[in-house]
């Protein structure tokens, strides 16, 4: 596979296309957080409710390339249901992922782990983490 | 098929690059790097102080460059003010000139066409004046015409902010016609040069431009210098940003003054290699003729044209484009996706917004693709972009974009 098929594998065309958890809720129990890449134009928004430690559920609407779209969509469908903490962790292990540092191989990234083909392509970085960042910052 | 007699200039074009990123730098000839290597090989010292040859002969270098540029661009010495580019230079015309003369109701007018640097230090002014920023509305096709610009201008217009070519459609604007109908509502122009400099004769004398911006590095010379022209009795009405060395006439315990411009705006130590890099830069596209490059890369750009005019799923925003700058998508390709299959094949475009979100917003897109056709492409590029485009587009399509 060259490092162009290793990006775009199925798994994140597949989200792109059908997006998970798509669409904002109105409701303030949810931590919303929007963040805008002006270099590119990806428009994201994060909303996260979080009850007893726990992340209960995650909605998201994100404009941009594939790869910041199927990202806000593997990260919403990963996180619900695990601990604030788990979660963190989870966060922190797909951002040294694919910025292309040491992770923690123990950690499960299930669906996520597709997104290693990004480390090839420094560029996309961003529109891989931008959802996830904004995800971790809803958390703090 | 043409051989191209620059190229070899380029050492960067050594390897198996295809450079469609002039709009955002252009490359740098031989002549400009030994220039600069020369200064911080031979010529380290600062200058307008020291008192030994190395110091003398950057002097003179500095100044010369000073006087190449002046010629080139038609302006008198004390009009040529050293920036570190055309956002400063255009933060500084905002800043010294337009924080002091705005007031309440007074008017900016701009277009939506401008790049952030050009945009946003006036959106600064407004709000710290309460003057109002004024767009001229566009064309469909997205051009700043002479019509719209007269139904836009009026009394209370005081500055007019606009680019003499578009970074994202390449577009020329009528800027002398431009000045004329402003001066006839006393209202000042503030031209931003970026991409003009490099691909058209640029006069200020006979633009009567008040003020002109551009780069260094998208002209062949370095980063990190640009100019500021400005006519001299606005450049001595205006107040300099940065008070330092060099600056000063007189320095007293409770006040100091000022020397003239340009020295005034030119504090503390200055690029001084980047400046004599300039001026080789300048003298590379006098020696090859403004007119000459036009022509190369206007013929290179109809070939290109012609090869992807049966191209289908390109969607195509600025076919009309004066200065071979191409603005397309793939079609339902977010230009992120695209960007990353050129760039594993070698050719540099640029994706985004290009600094210019506005003109984005007006065609109603996200984000474009860019890429600029300059005088040291070849044919080969040209053949190797579009054989590229042709299989990208199949490759997102089978991805199923
Ligand atoms: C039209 C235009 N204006 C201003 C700028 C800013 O130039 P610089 O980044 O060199 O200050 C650019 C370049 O990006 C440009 O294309």
């Amino acid at each position: 596979m060259n490092n162009l098929d290793h990006l775009y594998r199925e798994i994140i065309m597949e989200h792109y296309k059908n997006p998970r958890n798509q669409g904002l809720v109105d409701n303030q129990d949810y931590k919303s957080n929007r963040i805008k890449n002006p270099s590119c134009g990806d428009d994201i928004t994060i909303q996260v409710l979080v009850e007893d430690g726990v992340v209960k559920d995650v909605k998201q609407e994100a404009t941009g390339c594939s790869i910041s779209v199927a990202s806000a969509s593997v990260l919403t469908e990963l996180v619900i249901g695990k601990t604030v903490e788990e979660a963190k962790k989870i966060v922190d292990t797909y951002i040294n992922m694919v910025t292309d540092k040491a992770f923690d191989e123990s950690v499960d990234l299930e669906e996520a782990a597709v997104f290693s083909g990004v480390k090839k392509f420094p560029a996309r970085i961003k529109c891989a983490s931008i959802a996830w960042v904004a995800f971790k910052d809803s958390l703090e | 098929m043409k051989q191209n007699p620059w190229k070899k200039d380029f050492p960067q074009l050594n390897n198996q690059l295809h450079y469609f990123d002039s709009a955002a730098t252009s490359l740098k000839p031989t002549s400009v790097i030994e220039q600069v290597n020369y200064y911080n090989q031979q010529l380290s010292s600062n200058i307008n102080r020291g008192m030994y040859y190395e110091s003398q002969k950057a002097t003179e270098l500095y100044e010369e460059a000073r006087e190449t540029i002046a010629k080139f661009i038609h302006a008198d010495l004390n009009e040529v003010v050293f920036t570190r580019g055309t956002t400063s230079s255009l933060n500084m015309v905002a800043r010294s000139f337009g924080l002091n003369h705005l007031h309440p109701g007074d008017e900016i007018l701009t277009s939506e066409l401008e790049h952030h640097s050009s945009i946003l230090p006036w959106q600064y002014v407004a709000h710290k004046t309460g003057a109002k920023l004024q767009y001229i509305p566009l064309s469909d096709e997205g051009k700043v015409t002479l019509e719209s610009f007269e139904a836009a201008i009026n009394d209370k217009t005081k500055v007019v902010v606009i680019n003499h070519v578009s970074n994202v459609m390449g577009y020329v604007t009528p800027i002398k016609e431009m000045v004329a109908i402003a001066h006839e509502y006393g209202a000042i122009v503030v031209v931003d040069g970026a991409q003009a400099i490099q691909h058209i004769e640029v006069d200020v004398k006979s633009l009567d431009a008040d003020f002109y911006a551009f780069s260094g590095h998208k002209m062949l010379g370095p980063t990190g210098i640009g100019v500021l022209y400005g006519k001299s009795d606005l450049l001595d009405d205006m107040e300099p940003l940065e008070y330092g060395g060099d600056m000063a006439l007189d320095v007293m315990k409770q006040q100091f003054s000022w020397k003239e411009s340009p020295t005034k705006f030119e504090a503390g130590t200055m690029p001084i290699a980047s400046v004599i890099g300039l001026k080789a830069a300048v003298e590379y596209l006098q020696n090859t003729g403004i007119d000459n490059i036009h022509e190369y890369s206007k013929n290179l750009y109809d070939y290109f044209i012609d090869k992807i005019k049966d191209i289908k799923d390109i969607e195509f925003y600025n076919k009309s484009s004066d200065t071979f700058m191409f603005t397309f998508n793939l079609k339902n390709v977010p230009s992120h996706d695209a960007i990353s299959y050129f760039s594993e094949k070698h050719i540099a475009l640029r994706a985004g917004q290009h600094c210019a979100k506005l003109i984005h917003d007006f065609l109603g897109i996200h984000s474009s693709l860019r890429g600029t056709i300059y005088f040291y492409n070849t044919y080969e590029d040209v053949d190797f972009l579009v054989e590229t485009l042709i299989e990208a587009i199949d490759y997102f399509k089978k991805l199923g974009f």
